[in-house]
């Protein structure tokens, strides 16, 4: 993958040619031929004024005549430009594929990004009336925080706990170290932490990223073939909800993710407890709590204990987006999804160097479209 | 001769000049930032710290820092009357600088603000720093601001609450927008301006001796 942060001098291409000839080398790819490129892009026509990027990137790369598709699923366009490549591969349609997600964003102005996220939510139940990714973050959170007690200083752990991952990450966005002193318990922290959407402030939420990342599907066959240092995709699952949050019978309640992942645990035939790390949509940090719970990791309204007690920190019994997440190693949206897997596939084969996560054998992460209206989830298994 | 015209031309203070007293900021990371007044005799680092950004086009810093170099200079020199800078110092780092210039007694053009650690809202908190100085040690009543970026202009006219005046700011550009002593005290002060004093004697003493490295916004990818 490429480093995740801000490419002024960079175009979108230049970002997923790069991840892709990473990926194409380490699978030792040029000992197979690639049947057919998946690119996983949101904004691609809308912010960098090209499309069709899978054609272009394929040209690129050399790797005409493969087929080409890009893959838009909004901001959970990464994970299911795998399962798409996955099932290619199963079906026995392809032997080998790559998978490019990306995005560049950095330029936009903040304000034409939070729009164009938003048009993910319900056009007419949610939009028009100012809907935006953050305000239904917040109203999720304020929830949280009066049914099971989460409170703003566990959010701010959570940050913290992102940041001093991803500082340890060569590829993530944000190499900043955060304290909950200065980002909560001090008065500064009104300053240094403004509200986004109450309760919800700059350090709950994801920054904007450019960037790219990039992996090799294949067969077991030709795994061998490539003497690639293979993972194998153990499970795959992806679910939806009503797309407008108001229609759910629980709003805090993330029933796409939890029939996902039950999808990937049954395809998997494992268990959550046999997970041993998780990289987890964190576009809020509210969510890192919920997925937990709602993917199996821990009971309904604990995983804020789990946090307190060290559960998910990098050296804990589960931890939890090693990267630095989505929070701290960024959301380039169309990339987002692939670099949890390239996340994952490094952690098990034990190449995650200073973040390298203790007897990783299985990870387990989701991807998120929406406001969890359409959830994806990936079980790797290692050797 | 040459004497009786500088005479004649040199500006300084010309309106009463109290001290600042510096106070001490918690920034996200947990460092803590010493925010103080710097002497003219600093001002030589001052400028080799704003020099390499007077190139830098990214978020209007080549403009920003080309317009503070010459207000510095020109405060180093006797160019400007009634004109302060604070620097806000992490770890001996110079951090951040700002400066205001005081019309009279009662009236302030607000100049400008450059973060050098970016990321950390170093600006912001300076940015409060030199209205408290202003309005709570100098006495003033109206302090004129104008922005030259977005985010200068989001920073200060959304989150101070700032009014449109229509009146041309000396520093050109967009009209200026006014924040009163009373807004200032009521509304601004309680929200925006943190900061504990005194400041310890040590962290105090380092803060004095400006070490510079070299500015995020060169390295940022």
């Amino acid at each position: 993958m490429t480093k995740f942060g801000r490419h002024d001098d960079k175009s979108l291409m230049d970002l997923l040619v790069e991840a892709s000839i990473k990926a194409l080398e380490d699978a030792h790819a040029e000992r197979a031929r690639i049947d057919s490129v998946y690119v996983a892009t949101m904004l691609a026509g809308e912010l960098t004024h090209q499309t069709c990027v899978a054609n272009a990137l394929t040209d690129q790369l050399g790797l005409l005549p493969a087929s080409a598709q890009r893959i838009e699923n909004g901001t959970a366009s990464g994970s299911s430009a795998i399962i798409n490549a996955y099932q290619a591969v199963a079906s026995g349609v392809c032997d080998t594929v790559l998978v490019t997600g990306g995005e560049k964003m950095r330029h936009a102005p903040a304000a034409e990004i939070t729009d164009w996220i938003s048009t993910m939510t319900h056009p007419t139940a949610e939009y028009i009336h100012g809907v935006t990714l953050p305000s239904l973050a917040a109203m999720f959170t304020r929830l949280y925080m009066e049914r099971y007690g989460v409170t703003r200083e566990h959010l701010a752990k959570v940050a913290v706990k992102n940041h001093e991952n991803a500082l340890k990450n060569p590829y993530a966005h944000i190499h900043q170290k955060i304290t909950v002193e200065g980002i909560y318990k001090s008065p500064e922290s009104e300053i240094n932490n403004p509200v986004i959407s109450d309760p919800i402030r700059l350090y709950d939420c994801c920054p904007v990223t450019d960037g790219a990342a990039s992996t090799v599907l294949c067969s077991a066959e030709m795994a061998k073939k490539m003497s690639a240092k293979a993972i194998k995709i153990g499970g795959v699952g992806n679910a939806t909800d009503p797309l407008a949050v108001c229609e759910r019978k629980d709003p805090i309640v993330l029933n796409a993710l939890k029939e996902a992942a039950a999808r990937a645990f049954k395809m998997a035939d494992l268990k959550p407890q046999d997970i041993d790390l998780a990289e987890l949509h964190d576009a809020f940090e509210i969510l890192e709590f919920a997925e937990s719970e709602d993917a199996g990791f821990f009971e309904k309204g604990t995983a804020h204990e789990a946090l307190e007690n060290g559960v998910t920190s990098l050296t804990g019994e589960f931890p939890i987006n090693p990267s630095g997440g989505l929070k701290a190693r960024g959301h380039p949206v169309g990339a987002t999804g692939v670099a949890q897997v390239v996340e994952l596939t490094w952690q098990l084969r034990g190449e995650a160097g200073e973040r390298q996560v203790r007897r990783a054998r299985r990870g387990f992460c989701c991807n998120f479209a929406g406001f969890a209206n359409n959830v994806s989830a990936i079980i790797l298994e290692g050797e | 001769m040459t004497e009786d015209i500088e005479a004649m031309i040199k500006l300084d203070w010309d309106i009463s000049k109290k001290p600042y007293p510096p106070k001490v900021i918690k920034l996200a990371s947990g460092e803590s930032m010493v925010v103080r007044e710097a002497s003219r005799e600093e001002v030589p680092v001052l400028l080799d710290a704003i020099r390499p950004l007077t190139t830098v086009s990214k978020d209007y810093y080549d403009v920003v820092a080309a317009r503070m170099y010459s207000e510095l200079l020109s405060w180093y020199r006797y160019r400007a009357r009634n004109e302060f800078c604070l620097v806000g110092v992490v770890d001996g780092v110079l951090a951040g600088l700002v400066n205001n210039r005081h019309i009279n007694e009662k009236e302030v053009w607000s100049h400008h603000t450059i973060a050098l650690k970016r990321g950390g809202r170093v600006g912001a908190h300076l940015f409060a720093a030199k209205h408290e100085f202003s309005f709570e040690y100098l006495g003033a009543e109206k302090i004129y601001v104008v922005a030259e970026s977005p985010i200068g202009f989001r920073r200060w006219m959304n989150e101070w609450r700032l009014v449109e005046t229509g009146i041309q700011h000396e520093l050109q550009g967009a009209t200026a927008w006014v924040i009163t002593r009373d807004a200032y005290l009521k509304d601004a002060k309680p929200r925006l301006v943190f900061g504990e004093r005194p400041v310890p004697k040590d962290m105090l003493e380092q803060s004095k001796h400006l070490k510079l490295v070299t500015p995020d916004v060169l390295e940022e990818k």
